[in-house]
């Protein structure tokens, strides 16, 4: 009897560890999360709230007015043609941030759905779709955005097509990966073993489980589309004016840069401000779900 | 053939005549680096209906493959290269994967040794559990969601509807393994393939989920193949007992005459090394060496380079399966020695 000898307990830290209650990873609690939230909240209801913020419309031109500067009447000036910067940035804020979001959608599903079949029937289907994935990874993303818009044509349309022809690369690579290792789970086996189509255990089992991986990469996404969508902006081939666009507007502020800074420096203060605040959300939503998963 | 009826209560009364499941020379080769790997090896195997068949040996003797096998889910790079696996008159051998789908689940199914990989970590259980039926039977969303709450009474969940709701991981281990078993009764399968379902769970959740297993064997008329390296748990719950050996049966027979009186070397190793509880044995014997390469296997009897009894011509000759009195078979050329060898275990301590 005294030969036996009682192990200590080493399971103690474990058990502690996940004796953690889930609220300490609440989003509020998150600096980085919480701050990429709050700015975007107030970025995105000013820009869907421009009517009530200011009285002037974005378009029409009122050329008595030209080139004023920062007012009580107009807060950040007035443009070579009158019109009003602030309702113009944030007219512009809605069209770019509107694009973006829409821009996003149809690279995210795309890739998600080419890169579940990639990554669960494997074989050729695989490597035709992952050298597809290579040969558009091996071109730069803005020198082959602005090069399919250039071909395409200036206009939403374009922009739309240019960013899902390139963004669903990376979705793909993404879900490809992630099912690779979620499709040797043992509940994939039991899916299988329980009859169930290779359709519906890629639709209700293993997209369910891997596809936080690709919202969070959506996130960061959304600034590189909207960087993009202001960039094609700049050079003129973006949103075809009069319609409010920031890359537009810091083109035609550049002329002035010396005597009307505000006309250029606004327009990109806001875009730097929507992609931190986005990147902010994406970095902390990552951190939020990613010591969840088990 | 089979009506897909709740309790299948015509077929617990008069147990089907011929076998549901037979199995025959099944041979499952896997491709590796290092050369072919005979996994399984000439496994031949009959399941009557309402029998627990136990499946017993080592790591790596090819249980699990055989399982895997029958349900048509090798691994890629595992295939089927001769045999026949007969399912209620249907050779599953040459069935496309979308027929199988129509196979599995309906007619037969499986239980995982790890019942928390197994689940769907991001899936309610309700859901998990009617899903068969949503899919097999072709129950709409209320009626599978029924059919999950009745089976889930039935394997013994305390408070189904509040449980319906829950994920994998709000339950306990012997839980989720009752979790499991739902799912794998979910279209009343004729044989359910449970690959140690026991092992991964304590001794005493073990023994519940073993009694739940016997008692769902005897009211549904469900046939069971139990794969484990578990002598007592095989005693417990099965009628009869193949026991395999690098990926061959060395013995086959009812539960008792097989674990009492091994007719086989190595079964009697198995039993010499397994603790018991009415008779404590000054020692577990274990068995000498390891278990065979399936690439380069011995010649003659695969157990020979291990075995106390082994004399010149296990070496060389074949040893396929051969009948003996009492409806048992052994692979072993000398088995008597066996026989001998169990008697004098007996009179010995």
């Amino acid at each position: 009897m005294s030969a036996i000898s009682f192990p200590e307990p080493v399971l103690a830290a474990e058990a502690e560890e996940h004796a953690q209650p889930r609220g300490a990873r609440r989003w509020y609690r998150q600096p980085a999360l919480a701050t990429g939230l709050i700015l975007l909240g107030i970025i995105v209801i000013a820009a869907a709230a421009a009517p009530l913020l200011t009285p002037y419309d974005p378009i029409k031109q009122n050329l008595g007015a030209s080139l004023l500067g920062p007012s009580a009447q107009h807060w950040l000036g007035t443009d070579q043609t009158g019109r009003d910067t602030f309702a113009r940035l944030l007219y512009g804020l809605r069209t770019d941030l509107r694009i973006a979001f829409i821009a996003v959608l149809l690279p995210f599903c795309i890739g998600t759905v080419l890169g579940s079949i990639a990554g669960y029937f494997g074989g050729w289907v695989d490597s035709v779709l992952m050298r597809l994935v290579d040969i558009v990874v091996a071109f730069p993303f803005y020198v082959l955005i602005i090069a399919l818009v250039f071909v395409l044509g200036p206009g939403q349309r374009s922009i739309y097509i240019a960013i899902t022809l390139v963004g669903w690369v990376s979705y793909a690579r993404i879900i490809r990966g992630e099912i690779l290792v979620a499709k040797r789970q043992d509940y994939v086996l039991a899916a299988r073993a329980g009859g169930l189509s290779a359709i519906r255990i890629i639709g209700r089992h293993l997209l369910p489980n891997v596809i936080t991986q690709a919202i969070v990469y959506a996130m960061s996404d959304i600034v590189q589309d909207i960087l993009a969508i202001v960039t094609l902006g700049y050079f003129g081939l973006g949103v075809p004016p009069p319609t409010p666009d920031l890359g537009s507007m810091i083109n035609d502020g550049q002329n002035f840069l010396t005597t009307h800074w505000q006309l250029t420096t606004f327009p990109g203060l806001a875009v730097v401000v929507v992609g931190l605040s986005l990147s902010l959300i994406g970095d902390g939503f990552a951190d939020l779900i990613r010591p969840g998963q088990l | 053939m089979s009506e897909m009826s709740f309790t299948k209560s015509s077929g617990a009364a008069q147990p089907a005549a011929g076998p549901v499941l037979e199995v025959s020379d099944l041979h499952v080769q896997i491709a590796a680096r290092h050369g072919t790997v005979r996994a399984v090896d000439g496994v031949s195997l009959e399941v009557a209906g309402g029998e627990a068949l136990g499946l017993v040996g080592e790591s790596g003797s090819g249980k699990s493959m055989t399982l895997r096998a029958i349900l048509g889910v090798l691994p890629p790079e595992a295939r089927i290269t001769s045999g026949q696996i007969v399912l209620d008159g249907v050779d599953l051998v040459p069935l496309s994967n979308s027929d199988l789908n129509r196979i599995r689940g309906p007619k037969m199914s499986m239980i995982f040794q790890e019942p928390m990989s197994a689940l769907n970590p991001v899936m309610r259980v309700g859901h998990q559990i009617a899903e068969g039926p949503r899919v097999h039977l072709g129950y709409g969303r209320s009626k599978a969601a029924e059919r999950a709450l009745d089976l889930m009474r039935r394997v013994g969940i305390p408070d189904p509807e509040r449980r319906f709701r829950a994920y994998p991981h709000e339950f306990s281990g012997g839980m989720r393994q009752r979790v499991m078993i739902a799912i794998a009764l979910s279209c009343d399968p004729e044989i359910i393939l449970c690959d140690e379902p026991t092992t991964a769970l304590d001794v005493t959740i073990q023994d519940q989920i073993l009694r739940l297993l016997a008692r769902l064997c005897a009211e549904s008329g469900v046939s069971l193949i139990f794969v484990t390296h578990d002598l007592p748990v095989v005693a417990q719950l099965c009628q009869r007992v193949a026991v395999m050996y690098g990926g061959q049966l060395v013995e086959t027979g009812d539960v008792r005459a097989v674990l009492l009186d091994p007719r086989h070397p190595y079964t009697l190793g198995l039993v010499r090394s397994a603790p018991d509880v009415e008779y404590v044995r000054d020692s577990l014997v274990p068995i000498p060496g390891s278990p065979p390469s399936l690439v380069t296997p011995p010649s003659g009897c695969r157990f020979h380079p291990r075995c106390e009894f082994a004399e010149e011509d296990c070496k060389v000759l074949p040893t396929p399966l051969r009948v003996l009195p009492g409806g048992r078979s052994t692979a072993c050329l000398h088995y008597e020695r066996c026989q001998d060898a169990v008697a004098a275990d007996r009179v010995g301590p």
